[in-house]
């Protein structure tokens, strides 16, 4: 009550001290006068109440130790809460049955929706629905301490974002706990969270990016923009390009006539731990994608140099799918435009095997030594050389097991002729 | 049964050791063979992780040298090696045979090349295994013998030049079909996987891990072999030195004991390490 009696001391001060602004105002006429006294009066009566509202209840909850019967705190930071975006409102404008002091120890849930209705309808058509398990603050921090997401002290800062989200999706955090899987250390390590935690860009895709942020749907929800047909929309929305390529190639329009089982970028990306595509780790781990669909061109690949060079690791330039079929665009080899139709081929090998020419790239990247109609020439030499190893194999194994045994015999029958002792 | 008559027995052959050692291969023949097998383990142990490079021992294998790029370079710089090797041996077979006029390289009892002799020996041999005849007696190189050079020999020119066509692949193709490059890696890895299975199987067994060599016939390290071991290995031609009265000439000297002891420890190393990828070839094959 101090601070308030002080401030009304000051206001007789001004208004009452000096003589000369007391005559001006006896000089007034009564409606001026009024007037005058009237519009002091609002702004002696407007400016300390409002500062008066958090001040009397800063009075009491600026305590820093101050708790309640449960041992929660409800201490608020009083200069962090007149920064923060709801600094200008009075605690009553939340707590609303909170009419007068002193005031019940059990006071309502403050209902964010009563101001931010929209945010609350979607939230409650999302997965976050649970208003106990999910409420306002689990994103946005501290109710008093909550800043616009373009302040970079939010909790939903871009660049903040990442870490609020993997306070539940994480490693044995609460999300782990209900069986879903844990991103956030995957999305840390990827292109995105690196771009983000290292280059603090803030155009950086992080979680909300993909998911959305209040209407967060899941991603077997047609609606969401992580289900599968609208990922590639999806990841449009930074990667234009890549999505017109994508839209126009087969698999694009597989996805687009509603074949779900064409891929889509988080296929080949995956939709976490997406990495640069020039890096060896995603050069390997591809090719089982493309493959997990293509299972017999992933099987005659695997009987190609290309891949016994390729498929550990350390040697990472030798052709994987994409190097020869494209990556986003892909079409048919029918196609002029494939980078493996008939007229392309002496450039696509060309661009490893310099000097490639129209007879070297009849090479066939996917020949099955197995099928004699589509590979005849290929099956009988590899029928040639499998009958040769086993033939050649099959009489000297039995020529060198006969020979051991009679070889065998004969020296223990040597040994055995002196008197058994060398036997 | 005249095959069952005893073989004179351990201290008997003691009793007639003689203490002379006859000369077997050249100094060229047996750096030939260093090289030879020095480079094929190489070849070996370089081309089966790119052969099985599903198998976890082809990554482990791979990761301990430096990652397939070293593994490449590893295989196609003992493939020169044994390239170059080849060329000389070529060149000498030649210079001896057609510029020197010496006897006994393209045929002849000395000759690497096939005769009547070997096709009547192969028979007799598998007659006495199973106790069916007397052994025959060998001449300066056994059917085997001449069975293991051949089979090198094919081996180097087919897995040689489906290497190279792979090597340098647009070059070829500039005179190969296209299939024939799918071709090259069927043959190569095929039949290097036979050269492989049959040099660590049936050669270390044959020549060196069978009852009379056993453990390991030296005679590729040091050149020489005792009298005794020659007249009882090949009988034929210790007879037929005899008789054209050029056993002397032969007579070489015994091997100094370091020598014998290094080329135990190298041979061994080659022989364990051959059996060690053997092994592995096996489980990747029948996995």
């Amino acid at each position: 009550m101090t601070k308030a009696a002080r401030f009304v001391a000051f206001f007789v001060a001004i208004v009452a001290g000096p003589a000369d602004w007391l005559s001006t105002l006896l000089r007034f006429t009564r409606l001026q006068r009024a007037s005058v006294i009237s519009l002091f009066a609002l702004v002696v009566f407007l400016a300390p109440h409002r500062l008066a509202a958090q001040t009397d209840c800063l009075a009491c909850h600026g305590d820093k130790t101050m708790q309640d019967a449960a041992g929660h705190s409800i201490s608020v930071d009083g200069d962090k809460f007149s920064a923060s975006i709801h600094g200008s409102l009075q605690c009553n404008n939340c707590h609303a049955d909170i009419k007068q002091y002193p005031h019940p120890d059990h006071v309502a849930k403050v209902d964010c929706k009563s101001c931010h209705a929209d945010e609350a309808s979607k939230l409650t058509s999302s997965v976050h629905s649970s208003s106990k398990e999910h409420p306002c603050t689990s994103c946005h921090g501290n109710a008093h301490e909550i800043f616009p997401k373009t302040d970079a002290r939010s909790a939903v800062y871009p660049l903040n974002v990442p870490k609020t989200c993997g306070q539940c999706h994480s490693d044995g955090a609460m999300a782990s706990k209900k069986g879903l899987p844990s991103v956030y250390p995957h999305y840390m390590d990827s292109i995105h969270g690196f771009a983000l935690s290292k280059e603090g860009l803030l155009v950086a895709a992080n979680c909300q990016s993909c998911h959305g942020s209040h209407g967060i749907l899941s991603h077997k929800d047609p609606a969401s923009p992580t289900y599968k047909s609208n990922i590639p929309k999806t990841c449009g929305t930074c990667h234009a390009k890549i999505n017109d390529d994508y839209q126009a190639g087969a698999h694009g329009h597989a996805v687009a006539s509603g074949n779900l089982k064409a891929p889509v970028c988080t296929d080949c990306h995956t939709a976490h731990a997406i990495l640069q595509p020039t890096e060896s780790e995603f050069r390997t781990q591809s090719t089982p994608i493309c493959g997990s669909c293509h299972k017999d061109k992933l099987s005659t690949y695997r009987d190609t140099f290309h891949s016994q060079l390729g498929s550990l690791g350390g040697y990472v330039e030798t052709a994987r799918c994409w190097d020869c079929h494209g990556a986003h665009e892909i079409y048919p080899a029918s196609d002029p435009r494939s980078p493996v139709s008939k007229a392309n081929l002496v450039k696509t090998c060309g661009r490893c095997h310099t000097g490639a020419n129209l007879s070297f790239v009849q090479y066939q990247p996917h020949a099955n030594a197995h099928d004699r109609k589509l590979n005849p020439a290929l099956f009988y030499v590899r029928l040639f050389m499998n009958l040769l190893l086993a033939s050649v194999l099959t009489f000297f194994v039995i020529h060198t097991i006969l020979w051991l045994i009679r070889s065998r015999f004969d020296q223990v029958r040597r040994k055995s002729a002196n008197g058994g002792k060398d036997a | 049964m005249p095959e069952l008559e005893l073989e004179p027995t351990e201290t008997e052959v003691k009793k007639e050791a003689s203490g002379r050692f006859f000369n077997r291969f050249t100094r060229e023949q047996r750096y030939l063979h260093a090289v030879l097998f020095s480079t094929f383990l190489g070849l070996a142990g370089t081309g089966l992780p790119l052969r099985f490079s599903e198998s976890i021992w082809a990554r482990g294998l791979a990761g301990a040298v430096g990652g397939f790029g070293a593994i490449l370079f590893f295989h196609k710089f003992c493939a020169l090696v044994l390239s170059v090797a080849f060329l000389i041996h070529v060149k000498e077979i030649f210079t001896r045979g057609i510029f020197r006029r010496e006897k006994g390289i393209f045929w002849g009892a000395t000759s690497m090349v096939a005769n009547w002799k070997d096709a009547k020996d192969i028979f007799n041999h598998m007659r006495w295994m199973v106790g069916l005849g007397p052994k025959p007696e060998f001449e300066r190189y056994a059917y085997w013998e001449k069975f293991d050079y051949w089979a090198v020999f094919w081996g180097m020119i087919v897995i040689g030049f489906s290497g190279y066509a792979m090597w340098f692949a647009p070059f070829f193709a500039r005179f190969l079909p296209g299939w024939a490059l799918n071709a090259a890696l069927v043959i190569h890895s095929e039949e290097g996987l036979l050269a492989i299975l049959f040099i660590f199987s049936i050669h270390f067994v044959n020549t060196h891990l069978r009852p009379d060599s056993f453990p390991m016939d030296m005679v590729i390290f040091t050149g020489v072999e005792s009298e005794e071991e020659f007249r009882h290995k090949r009988p034929q031609e210790y007879a037929r030195m005899i008789r054209e009265g050029k056993l002397e000439q032969r007579l070489g000297t015994a091997p100094a004991a370091w020598f014998v002891t290094g080329a135990k420890v190298v041979g061994f190393t080659a022989i364990f390490i051959g059996l060690t990828l053997l092994v592995l070839t096996l489980t990747a094959y029948f996995r």
